[in-house]
């Protein structure tokens, strides 16, 4: 399969101005930050919800918990991926007991991804509530699942790809639009 | 760690089969599940609604638990036969065994044998995953690796440290995986035992072989101290324990010799007094427990690692 660029969705810029807006949601919405916990979903996700967090916690002026989440053994694709992904370890150094979560991933679209987060998730204990923010939402859901923070909301057919590159993990920071070409 | 690197092999049968690439997959997939046992919920679904088998020849009780642990924070379903109680009291082979244990949808069989190679002849004849527990004098693989991933969590990496293997190593499948491991990620291995159990040509396998313990302790990174199996072939060999403890034991006088923080491993069960003194067992440098500890992240690794690849090659 061959994936051809189409056009850039967000730039360096864009996903920035997008992370500092859902930061000022997030405070507006939670009274105390006491017990806020933002979790990131491995890779991507994970580098998101650090910069969230140093955004979130200028605007508090308090220190935030921050965790990864790696959701390899939750797919419930396992037995049909190609290859099998590469497990990488959890880091949530914390109690989520009764904590208020944010997860954190960079694309939402059929929502199993979420859903394998939650299950693993609440293997570590019972948070208090769970709120999900992501960078883009394509659409095309196959769960009843929905985002509470959106950076973009970017209409996709089913044949497209969004990617989103981050400078910790690709060296630059943009949101693409790709297609695959059979 | 590299995301596109790919585990292909269903079976895991010894360590001289793989490449250096594939041992360090194994150890940084066995990190992460070192995180899962470390939860207060132990358990991932990764394995749900697989089987695995756990085919035991020879007695044992920590392998044995530790795989079926293992198996069981996969969410995997547990079948433990023992020899003792099967049809191969009745004359069944091996591969009528292996073929039955397949016709019962099994996704995994870990087995141990009392005969060298006895995994291979198995993983010929079966599509089923098969995971070496331990055969003959050949190879006890996920020993080895559980020894490597201490090591390397004590020391911080493998290549360049130098490692003695101390003990019967002439009878030992738990040598021989240590050091297709540890020379293929770069260590520098050592064995040391009387002459009579190091055997003829080992050298050939790239380590450095003593008699005198002295050398094997100097400068040692790292020890791991064989069990000497005086209930078994170690006695044909040599026959007394007090001359072993004399000469081999591992006592707190030498250790006063040796590298400050030197790792010291035991793949169990101790024999007090002989191999090691009670004191360098239960010592800061010893870090035996947490060999017992680890092998369960070692193992998970290891069953979830073939059993995604036998789903690719479907």
């Amino acid at each position: 399969m061959v994936v051809r660029e189409k056009s850039k969705v967000m730039d360096k810029e864009g996903i920035d101005k997008a992370l500092e807006r859902i930061s000022h949601e997030i405070v507006e919405r939670f009274e105390v930050a006491d017990d806020i916990a933002v979790i990131g979903i491995k890779n991507r996700g994970s580098y998101l919800a650090e910069r969230l967090v140093l955004k979130i916690e200028r605007l508090i002026d308090k220190k935030l918990l921050v965790g990864a989440l790696d959701i390899t053994l939750y797919r419930d694709d396992l037995t049909q991926v190609a290859a099998q992904p590469v497990v990488h370890a959890t880091e949530i150094d914390f109690t989520i007991e009764g904590k208020k979560i944010i997860l954190v991933d960079d694309v939402l679209f059929t929502g199993r991804t979420i859903r394998c987060a939650l299950d693993a998730l609440i293997d570590f204990g019972r948070p208090k509530r769970i709120q999900l923010a992501v960078l883009v939402d394509r659409g095309h859901r196959e769960l009843p699942i929905k985002a509470d923070y959106v950076g973009k909301n970017v209409p996709t057919s089913a044949s497209e790809l969004v990617e989103v590159r981050l400078t910790e993990a690709d060296g630059k920071d943009e949101v693409v639009l790709c297609e695959k070409i059979p | 760690m590299n995301n596109k690197f790919v585990w292909t092999k269903k079976d895991l049968l010894g360590l001289e089969y793989l490449s250096a690439a594939e041992i360090k997959f194994i150890l940084y997939t066995a990190g992460s599940f070192k995180e899962v046992t470390t939860r207060q919920i132990k358990k991932v679904p990764a394995l749900r609604g697989k089987t695995v088998v756990n085919l035991f020849y020879e007695p044992s009780t920590r392998t044995r638990a530790s795989f079926e642990l293992a198996a069981k924070r996969l969410s995997a379903d547990v079948l433990n036969i023992a020899v003792e109680s099967s049809s191969v009291k009745k004359g069944e082979t091996l591969i009528d065994t292996g073929r039955n244990i397949e016709a019962l949808k099994i996704d995994i069989i870990v087995v141990r044998h009392n005969c060298s190679g006895a995994p291979n002849i198995l993983a010929r004849s079966v599509s089923s995953s098969v995971v070496n527990a331990g055969d003959g004098w050949h190879e006890h693989p996920t020993q080895a690796l559980l020894d490597m991933f201490t090591l390397q969590e004590k020391l911080g990496k493998i290549e360049g440290l130098r490692v003695s293997i101390i003990g019967d190593i002439a009878h030992s499948r738990v040598a021989r995986s240590n050091i297709w491991g540890l020379t293929k990620l770069g260590a520098k291995v050592t064995v040391c035992a009387p002459g009579i159990l190091i055997p003829e040509g080992i050298e050939k396998m790239g380590v450095k072989a003593t008699t005198d313990l002295n050398e094997a302790l100097e400068g040692a990174d790292a020890i791991n101290v064989l069990r000497m199996q005086f209930e078994r072939d170690t006695a044909v060999a040599f026959p007394s324990k007090l001359e072993y403890l004399k000469n081999y034991g591992i006592t707190t006088e030498r250790l006063e010799k040796c590298k400050k923080n030197i790792v010291i491993m035991h793949p169990g069960p101790i024999n007090r007094g002989v191999e090691m003194s009670s004191e360098v067992a239960d010592g800061k440098n010893s870090v035996i427990l947490e060999q017992v500890t680890n092998g369960i992240a070692v193992r998970m690794a290891v069953l979830y690692l073939v059993s995604a690849a036998k789903e690719i090659r479907r």
